[in-house]
């Protein structure tokens, strides 16, 4: 087990190197003028111009410009923005909101989707199981982006249940509304996975087996068609955390939670590869952990499975 | 008030300005002085005074700082942190200050401030956005960087400026400063309004000619307000009463400048009371905010100007005939209804209605809708049968374009395509390598409330942004004069009839100005945008219990 994760830690290292240098090349295939996409349409006066292009190596080529910003990352200098703040502050503020929205947000995903989909699974046919059907299709259907501001105005600015946005410190209660919205798909997808997982598992021969050994069925339930039935949710759950982190742009612009999100879409904006490479690093970081923590939680629910 | 008139047609009465708003704030007994107001901005880029060219550390520079001038109902000049600013041949300047101003920090502001801030904002190698506000000052060029020997690619460096200060600024006394001008500009008291003329205490340098650098995350300004902590980025920035500031004093407590992603956030925060002042409604809500907002919706003129321009170096466009035949083809007003919900207005005009000259419909017309007469003028100039729009797809420009794009085909029988550009800048590349774009379009901002700041960079030959081609040298001369003119008044009549120049010219056609469409809590009264598009924060008014 020690062997493994150490290899998988150090695979973790090329991964990342590799990762830090492909988008960074990416950012540069796709620099034109940064400077001028911050000015907006205003024009750039040429002294200004002249001098943080320096300032930012703007014109040097692809490799000298990776060679500083690797040289900065070694020395813990991620750089500065085109605004000439530290990309490290902007970081230590983005990073809790995403992941306590996203956290949440999974939290949410799990304890509904888990629980709607073993009733609906054991269920099955029942009334329950086909209006949870209905809904998921509807939230499913839904994208975010017209999801969320009804949810915002329905529940934010018409009942007054929760504060309409949550702002850049927010508080728990403020991010349980964006939180809701953030993970209504993956509730969804939750749902029908443990279902079906449930469903299968329930026919099963192990549980059969369980019932005839006189067990309870709650503990036929919980013990035995739950725990292998969460073996297809948990790597759902790995590859959601990173898409919530990633991807909660609209979620975040539509409750003001300032996070990783727009921070990313500003730097692909404002073609600023030391922003996007620093988020994106630590994006795929959360990535390879996640997976790895998973690859490890499998062995923990399904004794059958061994890492050598 | 004469220049707040808007257009006709448009679903939410309009006449609301300062003054009709000010009727209903009689109840002075309810109006808590020590309230604070939130006002929503996005990220402000920058936060000094030389830097700030971003329409949200605008604002909050405006509480931080008093202005040299401001202005009347009418746009013109009227001293503020100044007792005078005077000049015998509109070359050399005398400003005189009002005693009794002290920054933040204690210290007395004086003549040297002003000298020391305009000198930082010049100086090249600092890079300061507005740096090119002063270009009109003596010696200016000298504190400007020499081209690179070696191109920008090379590895040689260019060689420092000359000078560090600009020989045209002298101190008198510590009230009283002189600025010698490099030529003759009459509306030079105009420019000084903008925020790139503020003062900077000593406190702000942490040695001669360099800006601490943390100086912006807390600017000690010698205005109204003074900053409550520092700027928390992308949060807030606090700003409480400064009691010791001698001007006119506001009628808040503070303000708190909340930042916001998006526009739509901010404005559900107003429907719910979270939030006081939103200066931009998004275009999306305008159609409901008469019903949500009531007469807390309101608007006012605004600076920006958004054409279509001609590659008038272009063969296809060369003839201004055909130019004008475009113009009469599109439906301003129609395009206005449709696409912005009534949030823009339609511009007849080459200069904002927020400046002193402004005519309504100076474009004449060419700018008249005539769908018949622009199509035989333009088959009469043998226009080209097809056309092509450019803009730049990262603004809200599509659907527009696409409108405009229509009724060209409708009206002219041609056939017309629209072709997005990633970027502003990609377009703007591809117009200077007179890359054939066909049409395109450009917005503008006005950097001082004139016509000048108009007539000046857009269409004169040598003008910063005259992206077109367009080179005139009646035009030329007439804005030469009307910048040198005896008095204002004698200038603007320089700037008119070269409008009426353009009029005839069409190196671009006029189509929309900017409004600020604002919305505003239950919680405040008085809420007034300047011509910056500034909340006014000496007027706005907290309503208490």
């Amino acid at each position: 087990m020690a062997r493994y994760i150490i290899r998988r830690l150090l695979q973790m290292v090329v991964t990342f190197i590799g990762t830090t240098f492909v988008v960074y090349a990416l950012m540069f295939a796709n620099q034109n003028d940064p400077l001028q996409a911050l000015a907006g349409d205003r024009p750039v006066s040429d002294n200004v111009r002249q001098v943080l292009t320096e300032q930012y190596h703007l014109n040097e080529p692809f490799l000298v410009q990776y060679g500083y910003y690797m040289q900065g990352l070694l020395t813990g200098d991620l750089g500065r923005t085109l605004t000439g703040r530290p990309i490290g502050d902007v970081m230590s503020d983005a990073w809790p909101n995403t992941i306590k929205l996203a956290l949440l947000a999974l939290f949410f995903a799990t304890l509904f989707g888990i629980t709607a989909g073993l009733v609906a699974g054991l269920r099955r046919g029942s009334i329950f199981d086909n209006t949870t059907l209905a809904l998921t299709l509807v939230v499913v259907g839904l994208p975010i982006i017209v999801l969320a501001p009804i949810a915002q105005l329905v529940f934010g600015v018409k009942l007054g249940w929760f504060p309409t946005t949550a702002g850049a410190r927010p508080s728990l209660y403020g991010l349980i509304l964006p939180a809701l919205v953030l993970g209504a798909a993956s509730t969804a997808t939750m749902m029908r996975l443990t279902r079906a997982s449930v469903a299968e598992n329930v026919r099963a021969d192990y549980v059969r087996t369980a019932r005839a050994k006189g067990l309870s069925a709650r503990r036929v339930v919980a013990v035995h068609v739950l725990r292998n039935s969460l073996i297809p949710v948990i790597t759902l759950i790995g590859v959601d955390l990173g898409t919530l982190m990633a991807g909660a742009i609209v979620t975040e612009g539509v409750f003001n939670i300032p996070g990783v999100g727009s921070k990313l879409l500003l730097g692909i904006q404002t073609e600023d590869g030391p922003l996007v490479v620093g988020f994106v690093s630590v994006l795929v970081i959360v990535f390879l952990v996640t997976n790895l923590l998973v690859d490890l939680l499998y062995a923990v629910l399904d004794p059958r499975i061994r890492y050598e | 008030m004469q220049v707040r008139r808007l257009i006709a047609g448009t679903v939410v009465p309009l006449a609301v300005t300062a003054g009709l708003v000010g009727c209903n704030s009689g109840d002075s007994a309810k109006v808590d002085p020590n309230g604070v107001v939130s006002i929503q901005i996005a990220e402000p880029q920058h936060m000094t005074p030389s830097n700030s060219n971003d329409a949200s550390g605008i604002q909050v520079l405006s509480a931080l700082f008093a202005p040299l001038v401001n202005y009347d109902d009418n746009f013109k000049p009227v001293p503020d942190a100044a007792t005078s600013i005077e000049s015998k041949d509109h070359k050399v300047w005398t400003i005189k200050l009002k005693d009794g101003y002290t920054f933040h920090n204690g210290e007395k502001v004086t003549s040297q401030n002003y000298i020391d801030a305009w000198n930082y904002a010049a100086y090249g190698p600092n890079a300061q956005n507005n740096g090119f506000f002063f270009s009109r000052i003596a010696g200016y060029g000298a504190t400007q960087q020499e081209s690179d020997p070696d191109g920008p690619e090379g590895p040689e460096k260019p060689p420092a400026p000359r000078a560090k200060t600009m020989s045209g600024l002298k101190k008198v006394d510590d009230l009283t400063f002189q600025v010698t001008l490099s030529q003759p500009f009459t509306e030079f008291e105009t420019i000084l309004g903008y925020s790139a003329f503020y003062p900077l205490p000593k406190a702000a340098f942490a040695s001669e000619g360099v800006l601490k650098e943390d100086f912006e995350s807390a600017p000690i300004g010698n205005g109204p307000f003074m900053m409550n902590g520092k700027w928390e980025h992308d949060a807030k920035v606090e700003v409480a009463k400064y009691d010791a500031y001698p001007g006119t004093k506001p009628k808040v407590g503070g303000v708190e400048f909340r930042i916001y992603l998006q526009p739509s956030a901010a404005y559900a925060d107003v429907l719910s009371d979270n939030l006081d002042v939103i200066p931009q409604i998004p275009t999306e809500s305008i159609p409901t905010a008469p019903d949500d907002l009531g007469d807390r919706f309101q608007r006012s003129s605004a600076s920006q100007f958004q054409f279509l321009a001609f590659p008038t170096f272009e063969q296809d466009f060369a003839n201004p005939q055909v130019r004008k035949a475009i113009s009469k083809a599109i439906d301003r007003d129609e395009i206005v209804r449709s696409v912005f919900k009534g949030s823009q207005q339609s511009a007849r005009s080459f200069v904002s209605p927020v400046v002193a000259g402004y005519r309504e419909n100076a474009c004449g017309d060419a700018c008249e809708y005539d769908p018949k007469a622009a199509k035989t003028l333009y088959d009469q100039a043998g226009g080209p049968k097809k056309i092509q729009l450019s803009y730049n797809a990262d603004g809200p420009h599509k659907d527009w374009i696409d409108a405009t794009c229509n009724q060209l085909n409708a009206n002219l029988g041609v056939q017309c395509t629209t072709v997005p550009e990633a970027k502003i800048a990609d377009l703007l590349n591809k117009v200077e390598e007179k890359q054939n774009v066909g049409i395109f379009r450009l917005g503008w901002i006005m950097d001082y409330p004139s016509m000048e700041s108009y007539l000046g960079p857009l269409y004169t030959t040598t003008g910063s942004s005259n992206y077109y081609g367009y080179s005139n040298t009646e035009f030329d001369k007439l804005v030469q004069e009307g910048s040198a003119a005896e008095t204002p008044e004698k200038s603007i009549e320089k700037y008119q009839q070269a409008e009426d120049i353009l009029a005839r010219d069409l190196p671009v056609i006029p189509l929309r100005f900017a409004q600020n469409n604002y919305g505003f809590s239950t919680r405040v009264q008085n809420v007034v945008v300047d011509l910056f598009s500034r909340i006014d924060l000496n007027q706005i008014e907290v309503l208490g219990n």
